[in-house]
């Protein structure tokens, strides 16, 4: 197994490379830096000289691939897709505009887009497994039928309604949390208590209307018909069987989002004042930051990817039936 | 003189495209059959009665023009630079009476005081704080206090004439069932109100009342009252939410024609080749897939943006370059969100090559572009369809979220997203100005429900998996 493990964590280097060439290609290639340095000072009056400088100051000035001044290994080294590109390997991310190393920006950021987006995660897997199960449980039925209405009438609402009309209810018609901001230690709380319920409650009609099909699915099974039939209650076999079998899919699914989470959640973030990586993304793109904007996009895919890896690896340990091929 | 935007020409395309669908699946009764499952559906057709209210306005919506401006004789003919539609034309009353800035629905003084100067019974000119009274809404009313009044009536009219609409429609229906069914009309009505059609005449018609009933009261009232009140610059917020629907429908179904060529061509390949092109295809998806989207999409429009700001040369007016962005964002969207159905296509595509009948096809000696089109393409069709009504309300919903982001669609034009986006600020005046993100709200939620609806109804008719299922369970 750990042969196998290994060997998908391999795979993941040329996925990697690509999505490496592919940011360089449209960062570089397709946008010069002529294009970007004239996008920040403004399109119409700037002189040659102030893209020069403005080029200079961010290191954009050498050459793409290859640098025909420089001696030795600085004639690959010295370039900007050397310096901009393959540095991001070893999370070398380079300053943004503002000066700052993006690198300690995200070491400091992806703590409060992580105590985001945790509870989150967590609180809204037990709500939405409970609520699936529920439908499940009283499935053909009034209960059924008007959760699986309630489903759709929640998933075709926009993720933007709900943290307004929830920022609006809580705080500034009830007046219980703060109605945007972050505090550090068990302040905190306070802060994300409004946060967290948004953020389960718009993702209640798609996941739980999804989890249901699964359990149905599963109840539609043979060994579930053979544990009614030796005669257990209802009860047991929805929580000892079906449950069981249905959280599988449920798990795997849920684990390949775990290390997204600490990218944090754009809207959210930014709406509710989180000084997290979401918001610092928004920030950057709002502001065209390429530079952060291109680290994000490489953080991103390694922690996409991770999550593949961890998806992968545990199917083989809740799933027997995996061969490891 | 005729505009033809970019957009526009896709929208027609895929109008004439889906009719030309209609007509083919109407002469091949194997595929008609799956269709009437759809129509069968109460839900289903409900929705539709609303999607096919949505379409009508956004078609009316795509065809632009640019009006000819007044001009003395022997000058030609001047064009205004303002891009206006047929349905801009028709809805001109919602159009040209503008405010000057937020004013409530049915309101007829604005939302804030202003400085007026109102000569007094002595005749000098005296300074006062008020509320001025709308240059449109009410305008006609000669006593203020009435306007409740006012609005009665006009709404009773609006509904007595929907409901005359309706009973006219709901006659048609009765009559022609009555026809077919080779009963008599009274029969029919009961047949209708009893649920007892195969085409569910009485959902169809529940809905259509009640569309009815909300445009006639409407539409009387429309042109004296800002019905949905105005926004912060003073334009009507009917007809912004009315304008948003052609901008929320092109992307939702343009964004899945740029997409679904690609996802055809390299999910069937990848299935029915299977080596190197197979892993080539596969890696191509997985980086595609591993890049989080929504980065990956303001990335390709901040560059479009450039491109843009660089090459004034391409549009004449702002209306072209607006759609020109919202042209890229659709193919963006679309390079971003084809990978899914690949995958489908590819596993699709892995089970039937080893079927029979292909492996005889080959072994005939057919070219292996006659099998892919001939005998797979056809089997997998039905997942194209799904995916493709599937994706509608997700790029809706997704396009708000751009917006807000700021890598949406050009801020010039009209869109739910730029329309919620303005709305964030406004929750916050005092007192709220809330009806501009409640229309947004209906409105949207409106379009994406009726659209999830009939993609159920269009899945649970094509799937054949959900069949199995549905009939395991009973």
């Amino acid at each position: 197994m750990i042969a196998y493990i290994v060997r998908r964590a391999l795979y993941a280097i040329p996925i990697l490379i690509g999505v490496n060439l592919f940011t360089f290609w449209l960062f570089f290639v397709v946008n010069t830096p002529d294009d970007m340095a004239r996008m920040q000072l403004g399109v119409r009056r700037v002189t040659p000289e102030a893209i020069e400088k403005w080029k200079a100051e961010r290191g954009y000035d050498k050459p793409m691939l290859y640098n025909r001044r420089a001696e030795g290994l600085g004639r690959v080294a010295d370039t900007i897709f050397y310096e901009k590109s393959v540095r991001l390997f070893v999370f070398d991310f380079g300053n943004a505009d503002d000066g700052r190393s993006i690198r300690q920006e995200i070491l400091t950021r992806m703590w409060p887009s992580l105590a985001l987006q945790l509870p989150v995660f967590l609180v809204g897997l037990a709500v939405y497994v409970t609520f699936a199960l529920l439908m499940a449980f009283f499935r053909a039925t009034y209960i059924d039928f008007w959760g699986v209405v309630l489903c759709v009438a929640m998933m075709s609402i926009s993720s933007l309604f709900y943290i307004i009309s929830g920022q609006y209810l809580l705080s500034k018609l009830w007046n219980l949390v703060p109605i945007s901001g972050y505090a550090g230690g068990p302040d905190a709380l306070k802060f994300l208590a409004l946060p967290v319920v948004v953020g389960v409650v718009s993702g209640i009609g798609s996941s739980s209307r999804w989890y249901r099909t699964i359990f149905l699915e599963e109840m539609g099974k043979d060994y579930v018909r053979t544990a009614r039939a030796k005669g257990l209650a209802e009860t047991a076999v929805m929580f000892g069987h079906v449950l069981k079998n249905g959280m599988i899919p449920i798990l795997t699914g849920a684990i390949a989002v775990i290390p997204l989470l600490f990218m944090g959640a754009l809207i959210a973030e930014s709406f509710f004042g989180i000084p997290g990586l979401g918001s610092y993304t928004i920030d950057a793109i709002q502001s065209q930051d390429f530079s952060v904007v291109r680290s994000m996009v490489f953080l991103g895919s390694v922690l996409y990817i991770a999550g593949l890896l961890l998806t992968d690896v545990s199917y083989t340990m809740v799933d027997p039936r995996v061969r490891f091929e | 003189m005729p505009v033809i935007l970019w957009t526009d020409v896709l929208v027609f395309v895929l109008a004439v495209a889906v009719l030309a669908y209609f007509v083919h699946v109407h002469r091949q009764p194997h595929l008609l059959i799956p269709w009437r499952r759809v129509t069968q559906s109460a839900y289903g057709m409900s929705a539709l009665v609303v999607l096919t209210t949505f379409v009508t306005i956004g078609l009316l919506d795509s065809i632009h023009y640019r009006p000819t401006l007044e001009s003395k004789a022997g000058q030609g003919t001047a064009y205004s630079t303002e891009v206006s539609s047929v349905f801009d034309a028709l809805a001109s009353p919602l159009r040209d009476r503008r405010e000057r800035t937020y004013s409530a629905p049915f309101a007829t003084r604005a939302y804030a005081r202003e400085t007026l100067e109102i000569p007094g019974l002595d005749g000098k000119v005296r300074q006062v704080r008020e509320f001025p009274r709308l240059t449109w809404g009410g305008a006609h009313l000669k006593e203020e206090a009435r306007r409740n009044q006012d609005v009665f009536g006009r709404a009773a009219l609006g509904m007595a004439l929907a409901a005359l609409a309706w009973l006219a429609l709901a006659g048609a229906v009765a009559w022609r069932h009555a026809h077919a069914s080779k009963r008599r009309l009274r029969e029919a009505w009961r047949a209708i109100w009893g649920a007892e059609t195969r085409t569910p005449w009485r959902a169809i018609l529940i809905t259509a009342g009640a569309l009815l009933a909300l445009a006639g009261p409407v539409l009387t009232l429309c042109g004296y009252y800002h019905v949905l009140g105005t926004d912060k610059v003073g334009r009507d917020v009917l007809y912004l939410a009315l304008k948003s629907i052609r901008t929320g429908l092109v992307i939702g179904t343009l964004t899945t024609l740029v997409m679904m060529p690609f996802a055809v061509l390299l999910g069937i390949m990848a299935g029915y080749f299977r080596g190197w092109v197979d892993d080539l295809i596969q890696y191509l998806y997985t980086t595609v897939n591993s890049i989080p989207g929504v980065l990956l999409i303001a990335a390709a429009i901040l560059l479009v943006q450039v491109q843009l700001d660089q090459h004034p040369e391409f549009f004449q007016t702002t209306a072209q370059r607006a759609d020109l962005r919202l042209l890229c964002l659709c193919a963006i969207l679309g390079l971003t969100s084809w990978t899914g159905l690949a995958r489908l296509l590819r596993g699709e595509s892995l089970k039937l090559r080893e079927l029979e009948f292909i492996q005889a096809a080959q072994a005939f000696g057919v070219r292996d572009l006659r099998i892919i089109t001939r005998h797979i393409l056809p089997n997998v069709m039905h997942i194209v369809l799904i995916s493709l009504v599937m994706d509608f309300s997700g790029l809706v919903l997704a396009e708000a979220v751009l917006s807000y982001v700021g890598v949406g669609v050009d801020p010039s034009m009209i869109s739910f997203g730029t329309m919620i986006n303005a709305a964030r600020l406004e929750m916050s005046r005092e007192p709220i100005v809330w009806w501009s993100l409640a229309a947004a709200f209906v409105f949207m939620f409106a379009l994406v429900l009726s659209a999830n609806l009939f993609a159920d109804a269009v899945r649970d008719a094509f799937d054949p998996r959900v069949r199995v299922g549905a009939l395991a369970a009973a």
